[in-house]
């Protein structure tokens, strides 16, 4: 079987994650909002201010996530370093797009072009710490830190790496926003994000983020929790495929503590989440992630962060929770996130 | 020792043919299919020659035997033209059974850009401009779940993007999810169309030959932009065996390291090719020596030929193996390179044959060694070394060895 242990996380969130130590005292109400951004930290604790004048936006959150979640696991040099990306580097790309119309191909500035391949970021962090090793970007949707998280748990598995650096990241602007509108993804009023569970309407809100977690073959003091198994499909087969995951895990359901469901408060696509906290795990505590984080492709990142906080806490953030519920020993928590007619992933994390 | 993986389809589709008959009789006729770009509308249309598959979209919709046909990207078409043919070849098409325990791991670079680029060209203009359906194809995961809808496959499915690497690191990842049981069998390969973006690209960065590129020779100035997809359907040896099926060759090594020198040049003593190349040799249970012909990644441009040379001599001393560049046939195919090159060695291992290096005269200076220059017919090609290096650093090696 497949397993990672979560040694270290770097993440940057539209919460105040980046400095907490676990699990934020303080939750960021967007009041009227349908974009969530990140509250991006002081770039020249990790940066030199000369290097990162050029650098995008998402490049800069991505090192610096990368590098404190090194500096939080006592690694120094990773075996590997593995990204997931929904769209990439999206303000690079618009850029040289622009500027290719703007200026009719002529006197180009090459920059941008550079940044805008998706495995720019991965790549600046190897080149940041001269680092040799497996070096590898995912760019599939809402699949891509997953298939990020497996790579990396075969590399553990196959013995060929450890200490293994993945992360999930992917940033908005304002164009791709304008964009998503336009095609219909966001809700037609701002909304409050802490009340977006309630907003029975179509459409959801905008996030983004960046989370890196360093990946290890044993347990050590700084262990958050230890991740079972990662599924993907692109036609899932309903609610038995669930059940299959959750005992090829290893675990019965009846062991599964907690489900973080990837609600988004969009009416069409939440409706199978509540077919399930309402049928088959009807009398297992839900929590949900998104009126944190906003919808993006890799929020499952922020969702096993989350869920690695929550084990190592042993203690649900009342926000987090669905509906209300007490709970003792958390043990295993099941990470499931969907795409609307299309795919889903499920993640399974536990306490050791 | 892990699970042998074998390659039991493939399919390609490139400037230099539509499938693998076509590709390999240009080899034999020394015919290139770099040239004029008669497709994509740029300022440097009579300027920059590039390596075009000369047919329209629609053409390729129909040969890709499309079935939806709404918004679809070049990309797609591209990809799904490849993919059919290996899963044909491998007698796959339409074996609804066997698809289910198949993945796809598909790469691409540009994606969808193809079409949103024309989006752009409005949208930039007023942002209420410019047809939804021409960017919602944008994401690199589009193609991948557009072909894995049109051929049946509702598992596992995946896409890498590491520039110019990325079908090799698809290949890689797709035996290795084997090997762990993951899936029985994968389609595995990438796909790049021709872009008004990438040409722009490439030519801020100076890098685009104004002639036919050159690889591995003195006077070198850059590479050319091609276009195309590569597909290579692999299975395990116990399917292999319980299905009694025809295979090609075995993918019996691989080796992915990071240059981590700069974002797009690569160090000058090659440190990212010579470590992804020495650890595909190694884990194929391989000497140097072994190693009868290497396809290289040899785009032409100043820098990489000759790190990749430098390199090379590291890892093979004095006995350098025959090494070609293919992309003086079919040009720098981007995210599609390694597997359209793959393809190609495997039809190398099949015909006992090493192709020919295009354009070559003058030996680089620093290296002491030249590539092929006339097609090796009746050679004894036992293993193959194909290499595939993106900016970032990315590094891939792949072997294929005859069984």
């Amino acid at each position: 079987m497949l397993k990672a242990y979560i040694n270290g996380i770097g993440i940057i969130s539209p919460q105040k994650t980046f400095d907490s130590v676990g699990f934020p005292n303080e939750i960021v109400n967007f009041d009227e909002t349908l974009s969530m951004k990140c509250i991006e930290p002081v770039y020249n604790q990790f940066l030199d201010p000369m290097s990162s004048r050029r650098m995008s936006r998402i490049v800069k959150m991505g090192l610096c996530a990368a590098l404190r979640c090194l500096q939080n696991s006592g690694v120094e040099m990773p075996g590997a370093i593995i990204t997931g990306t929904g769209f990439g580097c999206i303000e690079d790309t618009e850029k040289f797009l622009g500027s290719i119309f703007t200026n009719e191909e002529k006197l180009l500035n090459p920059t941008p072009f550079i940044q805008s391949t998706h495995n720019t970021i991965g790549a600046a962090i190897a080149l940041k710490l001269k680092c040799n090793n497996y070096n590898s970007t995912y760019v599939h949707r809402s699949f891509s830190f997953e298939h990020a998280l497996l790579d990396a748990m075969m590399l553990i598995k196959d013995g060929e790496s450890n200490d293994i650096l993945i992360g999930g990241l992917d940033e908005t602007t304002p164009d791709y926003f304008t964009i998503k509108n336009r095609i219909g993804c966001w809700k037609s009023e701002p909304v409050n994000n802490l009340m977006l569970k309630e907003s029975k309407t179509k459409g959801t809100i905008s996030g983004e983020g960046v989370a890196f977690f360093l990946l290890g073959n044993k347990k050590n003091d700084k262990t958050f929790a230890v991740i079972k198994s990662v599924k993907t499909a692109l036609k899932p087969g309903g609610e038995d495929d669930i059940l299959d995951f959750i005992s090829s895990s290893g675990i019965l359901q009846n062991e599964v503590d907690l489900v973080l469901y990837g609600i988004n408060g969009d009416v069409e696509h939440d409706e199978i989440y509540y077919n399930l906290t309402n049928g088959k795990f009807k009398h297992t505590p839900t929590g949900y992630y998104k009126h944190l984080c906003g919808e993006y492709d890799t929020s499952a990142s922020f969702a096993l962060w989350l869920a690695s906080v929550i084990l190592k806490e042993q203690s649900v953030p009342e926000i987090v929770k669905l509906t209300p519920f007490d709970i003792e020993k958390i043990n295993n928590i099941l990470i499931f996130n969907h795409l609307k007619d299309n795919g889903h992933s499920l993640m399974l994390v536990s306490k050791c | 020792m892990p699970k042998k993986v074998f390659v039991t389809g493939i399919g390609i589709i490139s400037s230099i043919g539509l499938d693998q008959f076509s590709v390999f009789e240009s080899i034999k006729q020394m015919k290139s299919g770099i040239g004029k770009n008669t497709l994509i509308d740029s300022i440097y249309k009579d300027e920059i020659p590039v390596a075009e598959i000369k047919l329209k979209n629609d053409e390729l919709a129909g040969l890709a035997l499309l079935k939806k046909r709404e918004s679809v990207s070049r990309t797609t078409l591209l990809g799904l033209i490849a993919a059919r043919q290996a899963l044909k070849d491998a007698h796959l098409e339409g074996n609804g059974k066997q698809l289910r325990t198949t993945g796809i791991i598909s790469a691409t670079s540009v994606g969808g850009m193809d079409k949103s680029e024309n989006f752009y060209r409005e949208f930039i203009r007023d942002k209420n401009k410019g047809h939804l359906s021409d960017v919602i194809t944008h994401d690199c995961g589009e193609s991948t779940e557009r072909i894995a809808s049109e051929i049946g496959i509702d598992g596992y499915a995946s896409t890498i993007s590491t520039a110019c690497s990325s079908s090799a690191n698809s290949i890689m990842m797709g035996v290795r999810l084997i090997r762990q049981g993951i899936i029985e069998r994968a389609v595995v390969g990438g796909t790049d169309s021709l872009t008004l973006f990438t040409i722009n690209g490439f030519n801020s960065l100076m890098i685009l030959d104004r002639e036919q590129c050159k690889p591995f020779d003195e006077n070198r100035n850059g590479l050319n932009l091609g276009e195309g997809a590569g597909f290579l359907v692999i299975e395990s040896e116990e399917i292999v065996n319980r299905d009694n099926k025809k295979f090609y060759c075995e993918v019996s090594g691989f080796g992915n390291a990071c240059d981590a020198y700069h974002q797009t040049a690569s160090s000058p003593e090659g440190n990212g090719a010579y470590l992804s190349m020495k650890k595909a040799v190694e884990s194929a249970n391989l000497k140097t020596e072994n190693i009868d012909y290497v396809n290289a990644h040899g785009t032409g441009t100043k820098n990489n030929d000759l790190s990749e040379g430098k390199a090379m001599e590291r890892l093979f001393g004095k006995n350098i193996p025959a090494f070609s560049s293919t992309k003086s046939f079919t040009g720098h195919t981007l995210a599609a390179a390694g597997a359209i090159e793959a393809v190609l060695s495997v039809i190398a291992i099949q015909n006992q044959c090493i192709y020919p290096n295009l354009n070559f005269k003058t030996p680089v200076k620093e290296l002491g060694f030249f590539p092929v220059t006339s097609l090796l017919l009746n050679t004894r090609v036992n293993h193959i070394m194909s290499n595939s290096f993106g900016f970032g650093g990315n590094n891939s090696t792949l072997i294929f060895s005859k069984c």
